[in-house]
């Protein structure tokens, strides 16, 4: 098998005494979509945040493309090719849809490129085009979420972590959302790491899942696997 | 109409009575501690009728029968309004710079005064307008950087007779450091937390500036400091060149002006440029800000620096200005008054903070004829201008040049 783009090895992080991620290994393969389910609390969103490098790593290794990235800053992260679309999308309200693209692709200079990453977010996006002088407040949620993944999409990245892209969406909107997840895996090739708690939906446009309880990797496998998994099926697809 | 106003008189009636009970302590007692009810009458009887004159005007307008008196009044307006706008704005940015190049010509030395105040709160808003309006960092101790501006050109000045134009750079990079030591630890800070910090911080600076006798002077101040100096061509024997010192109200008119304008036009670059707009970013949120590769400590630091960059700037002409520099200069309350600017303006505009700057200086000198009520009636205007325009004088616009440039 190919190397694995992203993983981690035994990560183990704490928000002040209390330990959200007691050890979780997970590899992420170049070009595929990986979901990450699990209940409230079971340091999904912490998973992506120590990756990300907002919540420090006690143990343990995170590398990216061969190499560990645990004393890298945030900051440094996008123009490596990682990007997050974060939990509860986090558009910068004040500005302009313009504006906030563009500061997807804040690292970047060539100006011709910017231009062209925007018309294809925009391809992806119809609305975000119709609405780009619009604060990004006004918009409606879905609109908010499609602005934040158009956003990540910016920075031309190789790896897209996304939080919980389905958060206080209609469901309609979830399956417009995840199929354009998809389509974007697909066409743009990106490598997506999901951290869902609609696990149905993430497993179906998953190829890959991973089980986190409690801070812990509890299950891991081929996602139509997991769907079909009777304790799985029990814990998290309501059956 | 008349059943609007059965609905509004009730609590009308009300507050006006509450008001009399609050101006009669207030107002009616004298220094001999005798308490009389005359002259509380007479302010709340104008009050009174003002305010009602003013609730009638509304109701009338509410109910639709001004519409006659106004609507064609509308009409005028609009036809102005759009001959307005037809001539560019570098014609009016043109004419008001012409303007305050004719100043001083037609106005004496109190206007060109207060004028000369106005230019130095427009440089120290702007400043704070970064930090805060920008970064959405709120600083309370935004004064201590002026002091830090107005000390160092008085230091250099009294002790190596350094020259104002020399110190003008000088004073401006201190203030910077000074902006990075506070920067540097508070940075992990947000909010509240903040706003406590910077406020100690600028009390230290002021404590420092009072007690530090040795350097400062302390509370009495540094005296004899040189107004700013030119050299000119002298004839007398043969050529030769002298110091002329520009110690003339409106040559410090001039200095100021051109120090606002330098202010104006970096703060404006600034704004609008890549930096400007990772600021605003991390006003919005600074962990998304952060996701999206900025750098936000760097950058918080720069907001600092920037930010002090301008108070040191004003700090040290008001020193020229001056020609003494004493801590009292330098207090909470100043930079209170700097924020209220920012703030009443329109946070992040710069024409609000222009406008801000220039009403909170203006308004007190014209409230003057208000005599003992001045203060009183100048915070009562602050309320009710804040009440009517939440976001400021001028709102910052959106969507302006930036929205523009991006699009095909």
């Amino acid at each position: 098998m190919a190397e694995p783009i992203l993983e981690l090895k035994d990560v183990q992080s704490s928000y002040g005494n209390i330990k959200a991620l007691k050890g979780v290994s997970l590899r992420v393969f170049p070009g595929e979509i990986v979901a990450i389910i699990g209940a409230n609390g079971a340091g999904k969103s912490t998973t992506l945040m120590a990756i990300c490098g907002i919540v420090p790593v006690e143990k343990g290794d995170i590398r990216y493309r061969g190499e560990s990235i645990l004393g890298v800053t945030p900051e440094k992260l996008p123009v490596m090719g990682l990007s997050q679309v974060p939990e509860g999308r986090r558009i910068f309200p004040r500005l302009t849809v313009l504006e906030n693209l563009e500061l997807g692709a804040f690292y970047r200079k060539d100006r011709a490129g910017i231009q062209e990453d925007l018309e294809r977010a925009f391809s992806w996006f119809p609305v975000l085009k119709e609405r780009r002088r619009q604060e990004g407040g006004t918009l409606s949620g879905g609109e908010q979420q499609m602005l934040a993944i158009a956003r990540a999409l910016m920075s031309r990245p190789k790896v897209m972590l996304m939080d919980e892209p389905s958060l206080g969406l209609a469901p309609l909107l979830v399956q417009k959302i995840f199929d354009i997840i998809r389509d974007i895996n697909q066409q743009e090739g990106t490598t997506i790491l999901l951290v869902e708690q609609n696990a149905n939906l993430a497993l179906q446009a998953a190829e890959r899942g991973y089980v986190l309880e409690t801070g812990i990797v509890k299950m891991e496998d081929r996602a139509a696997d997991l769907l079909t998994n009777p304790e799985i099926r029990k814990a998290y697809l309501g059956e | 109409m008349i059943q609007e106003f059965k609905q509004v008189w009730k609590p009308y009636a009300v507050a006006l009575l509450w008001l009399l009970g609050l101006l009669w302590p207030l107002l009616g007692i004298h220094k001999d501690g005798t308490l009389s009810f005359n002259e509380t009458f007479t302010v709340w009887i104008y009050i009174a009728a003002g305010s009602a004159f003013c609730l009638f005007l509304y109701l009338l307008n509410q109910s639709g029968t001004l519409k006659a008196v106004s609507s064609p009044l509308a009409g005028v307006r609009q036809t102005a309004g759009k001959a307005t706008a037809k001539v560019p704005v570098w014609i009016w940015l043109g004419l008001l710079l012409v303007f305050a190049l004719c100043y001083p010509i037609f106005t004496g030395r109190y206007a060109q005064d207060v004028a000369t105040n106005v230019l130095i709160y427009i440089c120290l808003g702007l400043g704070l307008n970064i930090v805060i309006g920008l970064a959405g960092m709120l600083d309370l101790g935004y004064i201590a950087f002026y002091g830090v501006g107005a000390y160092t050109y008085a230091l250099l000045n009294l002790n190596y007779g350094i020259g104002f134009w020399t110190s003008l750079p000088a004073a401006a990079t201190l203030a910077c450091i000074a902006g990075c030591i506070i920067g540097y630890p508070t940075l992990r800070m947000r909010g509240d937390y903040l706003a406590i910090v910077t406020l100690g911080f600028g009390e230290i600076v002021r404590i420092l500036l009072n007690n530090w006798m040795e350097l400062t002077n302390g509370p009495n101040g540094l005296l004899g400091v040189k107004a700013p100096r030119i050299l000119i061509p002298a004839m007398e024997n043969g050529l030769s060149f002298e110091f002329f010192y520009l110690k003339k109200l409106h040559f410090l008119y001039y200095i100021a002006l051109a120090l606002a304008i330098v202010t104006i036009i970096s703060v404006r670059h600034l704004n609008f440029s890549r930096i400007g707009r990772a600021w605003e970013s991390i006003r919005e949120d600074e962990t998304a800000a952060e996701l999206m590769g900025v750098n936000t400590f760097m950058l918080k630091l720069l907001a600092y620096a920037m930010g002090a960059l301008f108070a040191g700037l004003a700090g040290a002409f008001f020193c020229a200005r001056m020609r003494f520099v004493s801590p009292e200069s330098f207090t909470f309350l100043e930079s209170a008054m700097v924020l209220s600017m920012v703030v009443l303006g329109g946070m992040g505009s710069i024409p609000g903070v222009i406008l801000g700057a220039a009403a909170l200086i203006v308004l007190p000198e014209v409230f003057r004829e208000f005599e003992t009520y001045r203060m009183l009636v100048f915070g009562m205007s602050m309320v009710i201008m804040m009440v009517f325009r939440p976001a400021g004088l001028i709102p910052a616009k959106r969507m302006g040049k930036r929205g523009e440039e991006g699009d095909g």
